[in-house]
């Protein structure tokens, strides 16, 4: 099988406007004859279920959590980037894609970032017209502050809680087509399956969490807004309940895992404080706008106070790095540049894996009371959970896993290789190439499912008609059966070792093998490791409780199982792929001063994994990046 | 730090619960609240027996998954805190620490410590919105607004939608959660125009669903942990009225 993106052709800047002119419509009264299914209830599931809804078409939405309300795009900080210009310092749509494409270290499809640039616009008018309060100037207008990789203020925000603030706008126009009765919606209702028939996705089978019961939900398309993989690292930033067994179980049925390797480690979080820890907590990118990161010059300086360290001994090194960025390079970059000083034993904190990030200067610039108006919840934050605080003193940060660039493939109408199957927001690989620009996961959620999915989802159901599926169908009893029979699988090992012990060193392993830094004899030392850890899994897991009851110990025991076989994929990709790019840092493949080396002439394409069976290797499928407009260069922050 | 923990257990809604008692050993003050329950429900899995079953999701005070009445306080009683945030620091050795679900009539325990707080989302439902269909919106400078009033209309917006005001109040009052969603859309032009209806829809849901009436004693304001103001009670009350004088429509 050969992968088709279906890019339009035509000049870039037009392509879009051009596509949905080529869509297939289907008629206002014939929408409420489908049924579309959306798994996800963030982002990019609430507003595509909203939306789909608005438009006629019958829908139906399911969540793990208790409320749409609680999906994890709620915890996003900083803001959302959008080409407005209303700065009047030199913003567009096209400086936007570009940011954003050199931002993915050009790695990303060119069609598919330029479309999310053009309609960034479109969505903060959306959001305000729902009642979003973005931070706002004396006069009235929107106010926008800076963020890392970019030389314009294109970031719209609302305090510290725009994914909160965005995010309920969706779940409120989600709310007002429940209300209506036109989206059914199912919380506490995990998937467990997708349903293929003639070759299309028409359904999935579900486990309600509650009662244990499992069942099956036919229709005429299957949209999954599921997130991210972070959590298959077990320490990461995302929701404890964050989980891969929804795109998992889809790879499985025939859709082609795209770029897992992509992997976004986060620079400013707050650091380890020992084993018992559950998850790592994000301090917004924001903070360095006006915070400076730093670390002692020398090792026998960093066991003192902060304070005690004069100026002339501070190593201000991302300034030093990369001076035209500065304190606002890159995520990848930052967080290399963190594991650098630390690796040369200059770190900070317990265990010396910390850099500071100080406020002292801007406070001084700016007043504390500014600096508490723009960041006085993350500086709560950071006191809650160390128990420091950040006015007095720097905070102390270092990377973590954060969010995943790699996800299904998808073509240009965001449907995967499994027709009928679409994909939405992280969970899709599409738009930021090997490492994402801040404030850009909020732009890409709701662009999906707001402005994308809307159009193309009309074209799939004029052009494939297909019969309407029926839930008597004996694949669905088959897909059920299957499920009830991992799970009762699941509960009879009756081992010893808890599901989070195996989780986490599952997680501590690809951390140490697949995280910041990569190298072929980790990666080979991992994907020897994996496999046997798996088997003890499946030999000596402990999972208590019933099938027909809420069994979270039962929940988190089959996402764990899904993160067993995939994080196999996610290393299999890291070892094909000897370059570095964005993310995915092989340290074989580095400039003498420790920057990434891409090899353009072999590795410019999307690896896009076909599964071929328990026990089989995945086939590799790629597909080319041609670059139309722009040229890709090698990456400089300096 | 060692504790001993009183933690309410029940099976399913329609069985009876009681209190169990369990011993948390070798906890640190580093730990979160949710991290000390990981700690006990691991020596329990270890041994065989079925873990406490609790909410919780981002850990990081955001999405209001998590609940529990800690002490008899929702959220522990450490001011502007969610369970989550919540630190073992903050507890004495040798502490004894009663851990109990929400308890309100509209929020039905599922199981242990988990309770059904659809209620809120009916509640939304019924007006929590502005209704306009994506696409067609005027530019996002058209309309300004006052500084004041969009800071306004966050501080209202910050709710986290946790239950933690019904669980603590007397009368398993949802005012304060209802004042915040209707204050947060009313203040703001975009929200103005469906002011009335808002109110009214809201307001009625909130009554068929269980809740009970506000005698303002304020005790929600004092352990929502984005410390709502009791005031967006005031300006609902005030909505409400003028809604009713107007004769507006649902």
């Amino acid at each position: 099988m050969t992968l088709d993106s279906k890019t339009p052709s035509g000049p870039l800047a037009q392509k879009w406007e051009k596509h949905k002119f080529d869509l297939k419509l289907v008629n206002p009264a014939n929408k409420r004859k489908f049924d579309v299914i959306v798994v996800g209830s963030g982002l990019a599931g609430a507003s595509a279920a909203a939306s789909m809804a608005e438009l006629g078409y019958k829908v139906k939405c399911f969540c793990f959590q208790d409320s749409p309300r609680r999906a994890h795009s709620i915890a996003a900080q900083g803001g959302i980037n959008a080409a407005k210009n209303y700065q009047n310092d030199g913003d567009s749509i096209y400086r936007l894609f570009y940011d954003t494409i050199k931002g993915g270290d050009f790695r990303s499809r060119e069609a598919n970032v330029y479309r999310l640039a053009e309609v960034s616009v479109n969505i903060i008018d959306q959001c305000v017209a729902q009642g979003v309060p973005f931070a706002r100037e004396y006069g009235g207008l929107l106010a926008n502050r800076s963020f890392g990789g970019a030389q314009v203020s294109r970031t719209f925000y609302a305090r510290g809680q725009t994914g909160q603030q965005l995010l309920l706008g969706a779940y409120q126009a989600l709310c007002r087509q429940i209300g209506l009765g036109a989206v059914q919606m199912y919380p506490r209702t995990e998937m467990l399956d997708v349903v293929v028939i003639d070759g299309h996705a028409k359904g999935i089978v579900v486990r309600n969490l509650v009662t244990g019961v499992i069942s099956s939900h036919p229709a005429d398309a299957v949209v999954l807004a599921t997130g991210g993989y972070s959590n298959v690292f077990f320490l990461s930033t995302n929701a404890k309940g964050c989980n891969a067994s929804a795109i998992w179980r889809a790879y499985k049925r025939g859709a082609f895992f795209a770029n897992p390797c992509y992997t976004q480690i986060h620079p400013t979080c707050i650091p380890v404080t020992g084993d018992h820890q559950s998850k790592l907590t994000l301090m917004s990118e924001s903070l360095r706008n006006d915070g400076r990161v730093w670390v002692p010059k020398k090792k026998e300086d960093c066991g003192k106070p902060a304070g005690s360290i004069a100026d002339a001994d501070r190593d201000y090194f991302l300034e030093r790095k990369y001076p035209s960025f500065g304190n606002l390079a890159p995520r990848d970059i930052s967080s290399r540049a963190a594991k650098e000083v630390c690796d040369e034993g200059r770190g900070v904190g317990p265990g010396g894996r910390g850099v500071y990030l100080d406020f002292a200067d801007a406070c001084k610039r700016l007043g504390e009371p500014v600096i508490r108006d723009r960041y006085g919840n993350l500086f709560d934050m950071y006191e809650k959970i160390t128990g420091e605080n950040a006015y007095r003193g720097p905070m102390r940060i270092y990377p973590a896993l954060h969010y995943t660039m790699g996800g299904l493939w998808v073509d240009y109408d965001l449907m995967g290789t499994l027709p009928g199957l679409f994909v939405l927001g992280e969970a899709n690989f599409s738009d930021h190439g090997a490492n994402r620009l801040g404030a850009s996961a909020l732009m890409q959620g709701l662009a999906d499912g707001y402005f994308v999915l809307p159009y193309t989802i009309g074209n799939y159901f004029a052009s494939a008609k297909m019969a309407k599926p029926s839930s008597s169908n004996p694949e669905f009893k088959k897909a059920e059966a299957e499920v009830a029979a991992f799970e009762t699988k699941l509960l009879a090992i009756k081992g010893k070792r808890t599901v989070t012990s195996f989780h986490r060193e599952l997680g501590r392993l690809l951390w140490e093998k697949c995280g910041m830094a990569r190298n072929e004899a980790g990666l080979k030392e991992a994907l020897k490791r994996i496999p046997e850890l798996r088997d003890e899994f499946w030999k000596n897991v402990s999972v208590t409780g019933e099938n027909g009851e809420l069994n979270q110990a039962l929940e988190y025991a089959g996402r764990v199982a899904d993160f067993m076989e995939f994080a196999e994929l996610l290393c299999q990709d890291a070892l094909h792929r000897r370059e570095s790019c964005g993310g995915h840092f092989r340290e074989e493949f580095q400039t003498p001063d420790g920057e990434a080396k891409r090899d353009d002439e072999n590795f410019a394409y999307v690896a896009a994994w076909e599964y071929q069976g328990e026990g089989k290797a995945p086939v590799l499928h790629k597909e080319p990046l041609v670059y139309e407009e722009v040229h890709m260069s090698t990456r400089s922050y300096k | 730090m060692n504790f001993t923990l009183k933690v309410w257990r029940q099976k399913n809604s329609s069985s009876p619960g009681g209190f169990e008692t369990y011993e948390a050993r070798n906890i640190l003050p580093d730990m979160s609240f949710l991290e000390m329950l990981d700690v006990v429900n691991e020596g329990l899995l270890a041994s065989g027996q079925d873990p406490i079953a609790f909410d919780s999701d981002c850990r990081e005070g955001i999405c209001g998954m998590c609940s529990l009445v800690i002490g008899g306080i929702p959220h522990g009683g450490q001011r502007g805190t969610t369970t989550c945030e919540l630190y073992m620091r903050h507890f004495q050795e040798g502490q004894t620490i009663t851990v109990e679900p929400w308890r309100a009539k509209a929020f039905p325990v599922v199981k242990d410590l988990i309770t059904d707080r659809g209620a809120f989302d009916r509640i939304i439902q019924a007006g929590g919105f502005v209704s306009v269909n994506t696409g067609g919106t005027p530019d996002g400078n058209a309309i300004p607004i006052a500084k004041t009033t969009a800071d306004s209309s966050m501080d209202a917006a910050a709710c986290i939608g946790c239950g933690a005001c019904v669980a603590v109040c007397k009368n398993a009052s949802a005012m304060l959660f209802v004042a915040a969603k209707v204050s947060h859309l009313n203040l703001l032009p975009q929200g103005k125009i469906e002011k009335d209806r808002r109110v009214l829809n809201m307001v009625k849901q909130m009554d068929a669903e269980g809740f009970g009436n506000c005698t303002v004693t304020a005790s929600c304001e004092a352990v929502c942990p984005k410390e709502i103001s009791l005031s967006f009670i005031a300006k609902m009350n005030r909505d409400y009225g003028a809604a009713i004088l107007k004769g507006s429509e649902r």
